[in-house]
Formats: C-alpha cells, structure tokens, sequence
C-alpha cells in the first residue's frame, strides 16, 4: 500500500502540513474559517529543535499494536493495511497512546481520539500533508512492505 | 469435531481466533462461554454506566463475527473439567465437546475475602461483568449511598461509572493508598486528590469487619451506611480446570513461549495465565486486555501450527479518571528520575543503562515512544535521554535510528 515517507533532511519545519491536516479534517471548505485563531488538533507531529526538524505521522504499522491494543475495539485494520478508528467506539481510555511507539494518535477537539487514516476516509485524493508540502519533506509512496 | 476449542468468549478468546484465522482459513473453531453475551469489551461496563458507550457500541467484534470465522459459540454454558489424555471437555449440561487443539481463556474470578455478615446485604455485587453493571444500575438512583471496597483499577473504575447517577460514594482500602498496583504513593496521592475533588470520599489503611444489611462496621469502629455495596477487592486467576487436570500451576497458569500449558495440547491466555514480565524477568498474571488478546493471538497461531513466540509483555496501563489520564509501563525498579513539571507527574525509572518502567499523569501525548524504549530496551546512552525525558519524541533517537524507524516501510 501506499504511505507516507518521511525525508527529514528536506523538511523546513513549516508546519504546514499540520495545517493541511486540521483542515483537511476538518469538514469546512476555507481554511481561514477552519483554524485562524484556533488551536488546531492535526493528526500529524513536527518534531523540531534548533538541529533538526521532522514530520512524524501514522505509520500503519503491518502489526499495528494499536488496534491489537485496543480495549474498545475502535481501532481496525482494512484488507489494504490502512488503520481506522470509529470514533463511535472509543472511550478514549488512552491506551493507543501508551502502545503506538510513534506517537501517533492523540485526542482531537472533542477529546476522541483521532489518527492520520491517509486522508482516504476524508473525501481527499492524497494525503492533504504531503500535497500541502513545499519542500517534498513527506512524500506518498509505494511502501515495501 | 471441532478442530479448534476455546473457552472464553473475551479479549484472549477473540485473539485466538483471528490468530487461528490468520493462519488456518477453514478449521472449525467452537466457543465455550456461560456468559449469554455477545463478546464485549470487559473494560467499558463502567463507560456503560458513564453513558459514555452503550450494548451496541461496546460489542468487541461486529455481530457477524462467529459466522464470518466459522466458528460455533455455545452461550451459557460452563466447561467444567477438561481431559488432556482424552481431548475431551465436560460441560456443566452433561455434554461433552471434543478437541484437538484447547486454549482456555477463562479470564479472572472476583476474590471475596471472607467477612462477616456479608450474606446479610441484599443489594451487594462485583464489577466484572456486563452482569454485574446490569445489577449495579438496578440497585441505585439519585439518593443511593454506595460503598465500594477496593480502591483499586475496578473499584475505582466503577466509582467514576455512577458517581453522577448517585448521592454519595466512600471507597474504602486496606492499602494506605489508591491504585496501588500502578501508582507509587505520591502519584497515588495526586490521583486520590483529584477524586475526592470530584466527590468521591475515600477510607484507607482501613477494612470492613462487619457488615448488616445497610452498614459496613471497619476495623477502626467507624460504621459506613450504605444502600448498596460493590466488593472490587481484588481478581483472581481463573485456573481450576487447568489445576483440576493436575496441569502447571503457580499464581496463574504456566505457559511456555508459545503460550502452552504442561498439558498436552491445551494452551492458555490472558487473565487466567501468567506472561514472562520482561521488565522484572519474572512470570506475572497481566491481568489486561492487551496481553489478553495478545496472547491470544499467539496461542491461536501455534494452535495452527505457525510456530511463534510471546516474549515481549510487560504490565502497562492507560486510564483515567473525570479527564485526569495517567499512563504507566515496566518496573518500578532502578534508579527513580523524577521529570515532572507543573502539570505533568513523570516518573522513570532506570536499570543497567536501560528505561525498565515509567509513571505518567497528566500530560500522556506520545507516551508510546517511551513504553518503546522499554520495551526494546534501548540503552539509553545511544538516545538523548535528556531531550526525551521532558517530551516524548523520535528526535532523541541518533539520525540513522530514527530514519530506520520512520521509514521502516520503506526499506
Ligand atoms: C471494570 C473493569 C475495568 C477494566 N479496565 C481495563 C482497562 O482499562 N485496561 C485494560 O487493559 N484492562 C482492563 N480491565 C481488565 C480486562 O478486562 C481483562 O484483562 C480482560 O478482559 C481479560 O480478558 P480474558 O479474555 O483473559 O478474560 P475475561 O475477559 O475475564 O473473560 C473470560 C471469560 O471466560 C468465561 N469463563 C470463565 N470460566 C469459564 C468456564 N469454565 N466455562 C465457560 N466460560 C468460562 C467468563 O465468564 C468470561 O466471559 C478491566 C476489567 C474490569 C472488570
């Protein structure tokens, strides 16, 4: 399947792709009016300190422990590898959080949690990070395995 | 005859049947539950009473889960000897069902020290099942006082399930302090405060001697009146069919890395079993849902004959009270660094050169990346530890290491 690839020496620690993100998921058609004066909840972490800086969104990890994990049984993985969550289902009991070795799920606005599902569930072509990217610090590719 | 028998009908149930079903498309697989439900998630009986969740939604697999992986589940019924010589179960009806390949999953049993006048409450249970809550919600209203022994995950689980639905809630311990099995004393006293904040009113270092019908008499001679009464004083492995058929037994069931009994044939997971800790490399009961299913799913890929090994677990707890979350992994062993900040309590804790356990609570973001390091055990003097010690982050990792670890996918 398809996912994001991470190439940190290009990434310019913009930001934008969480910007992309929170607005992609958002469920608004501007994006002035979706996150000015907002904090915004993206499903994807730029880490950065004066050396370095890189994006770090889900991996949808082959054996993913998260959905193993899950108490709720919120989160899944489809026949193509991509990990969901229904948000209907969880409890947020945080237990994704203790087990997912990238940091990747975390509570949005409403306090359910929420994870990068490759903007396939979202009504997106491509992941809004990687298409919002000046720099092709993330790209969506092929993955190996 | 079924080719596979699983009793249970949980988290390590529905493990081993997917890792059957990831391996053997077709064996028949049978269940064996005496509980009438659907397999639900154990955990949130208490989001049940929250209203934060209902039956439908805390169903742990869809409706159409039995049929889609072939298996046939008997509800209600209990197994209640088990034959390794002769593959055979017996069933509390007379019956008997065979097998070639067991695993029992019989989860944990409430324990209920003895304590006079118990039989004397009428409205009294435990907080283990979807039962259980069904009885809870029956007994209360708005003007119930409820006291609850066992300031423990369950007890205090369940204290934050009614606590809006009813008037007054004491809990009451034997431990000096709550959460006893996750917290050190002064995360213990951080969470204990928040409780009492939101209402709930605790006696510790103290125990019921006496009870009548509507009051509980402590040791200390306080008396605490009560409509009705929840016993979370602690869980039990559920090991007597396995003890029964002289199988190994300690605290839990003995299992090898594969998740096998000494018995031929007759595999065991979750609650009921004990994992090898690998943060004390000692076997422990993980009485947790995610070594439940876990395990299970190990179990169920050598019970079909894909040879793998459960060697990775370790205690480890997410949960929360009323939005105040608390995150904790490993051993409490080593050498303590305190890292909290003003709204975060951490704690870690270090071992020849590696992170053996950690207490979170407050802030948990990305607290998988150092439950990661445990459980990799990465030496600590190849990361920044200084740097992932205020927040967690792959930065701490050296350049080559983390770009192995993001783009995993890709090599
Ligand atoms: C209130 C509460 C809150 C919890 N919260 C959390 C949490 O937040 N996080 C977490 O990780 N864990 C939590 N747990 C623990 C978690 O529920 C267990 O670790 C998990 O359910 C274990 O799964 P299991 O399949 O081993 O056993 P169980 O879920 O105990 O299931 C065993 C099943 O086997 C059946 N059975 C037993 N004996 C027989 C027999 N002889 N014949 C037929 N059937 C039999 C039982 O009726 C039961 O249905 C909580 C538990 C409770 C009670």
């Amino acid at each position: 399947m398809k996912k994001i690839k991470v190439n940190e020496k290009w990434c310019l620690a913009c930001h934008l792709c969480e910007y992309y993100c929170a607005f992609a998921n958002s469920g608004k058609g501007d994006m002035v009016k979706a996150l000015q004066n907002r904090k915004i909840f993206p499903r994807i972490t730029v880490e950065e300190n004066d050396k370095i800086s890189l994006a770090v969104p889900c991996r949808h990890c082959d054996d993913a422990p998260c959905v193993k994990a899950c108490i709720s049984s919120a989160l899944s993985v489809d026949s193509d590898g991509l990990v969901q969550i229904n948000k209907d289902k969880c409890v947020s009991c945080f237990t994704c959080v203790l087990v997912c070795p990238y940091g990747a799920l975390s509570p949005g606005e409403d306090g359910v949690m929420q994870k990068c599902e490759l903007c396939q569930t979202n009504g997106q072509q491509e992941p809004a990070c990687v298409a919002g990217c000046p720099n092709r610090a993330i790209e969506y590719k092929e993955a190996a395995e | 005859m079924s080719k596979y028998v699983i009793i249970g009908n949980s988290a390590a149930a529905v493990g081993c049947v997917e890792g059957i079903r990831s391996v053997d498309k077709t064996g028949k697989i049978t269940l064996i539950t005496n509980e009438p439900h659907h397999t639900y998630s154990r955990p949130l009986i208490s989001y049940l009473l929250l209203g934060k969740t209902d039956r439908e939604r805390m169903k742990y697999r869809p409706d159409d889960f039995y049929e889609k992986n072939n298996c046939d589940i008997l509800f209600g019924k209990t197994a209640v000897a088990v034959s390794a010589a002769a593959k055979k179960i017996l069933l509390d009806d007379d019956n008997t069902v065979q097998f070639e390949k067991l695993l029992v999953a019989t989860g944990s049993v409430p324990f209920v020290p003895p304590m006079e006048g118990l039989d004397s409450v009428n409205k009294k249970c435990s907080f283990m099942s979807l039962s259980d809550a069904e009885k809870l919600q029956s007994f209360i209203n708005k003007d119930s006082e409820v006291l609850i022994i066992g300031a423990g995950l369950i007890g205090l689980k369940c204290a934050e399930g009614i606590l809006n639905s009813v008037k007054k809630i004491t809990v009451v311990d034997l431990a000096d302090r709550i959460l006893a099995s996750i917290l050190d004393k002064e995360g213990a006293a951080k969470v204990q405060k928040h409780l009492e904040e939101k209402g709930v009113s605790f006696i510790l270092g103290d125990s019921a001697a006496k009870f009548t019908e509507n009051s509980a008499l402590l040791k200390s001679g306080k008396e605490v009146p009560f409509d009705a009464l929840v016993l979370a004083v602690g869980v039990r492995p559920n090991i007597s069919l396995i003890k029964d058929a002289d199988g190994d037994i300690r605290k839990g069931i003995v299992t090898d890395d594969h998740c096998k009994t000494s018995l031929d044939n007759i595999y065991a997971a979750g609650d009921c079993s004990e994992s090898f800790d690998i943060t004390s490399a000692e076997s422990k009961v993980l009485a947790l849902l995610p070594n439940a299913y876990s395990q299970g799913f190990v179990a169920g890929k050598n019970m079909a004959g894909e040879e793998t090994l459960y060697i990775s677990a370790m205690p480890m707890n997410a949960i929360g009270f009323f939005g105040l979350h608390m995150i904790t992994a490993g051993s409490y062993v080593g050498e303590v660094i305190d890292a909290s900040d003003n709204e975060t309590y951490k704690k870690f804790f270090v071992k020849d050169g590696c992170l053996k356990g950690y207490i979170i609570i407050g802030d948990v973001s990305r607290a998988g990346i150092y439950t990661s390091l445990i459980k990799e055990q990465v030496p600590l003097d190849t990361i920044d530890f200084e740097l992932i010690k205020r927040k967690p982050q792959l930065m701490a990792f050296a350049k080559t290491e983390r770009d192995l670890r993001v783009n995993k996918a890709f090599l």
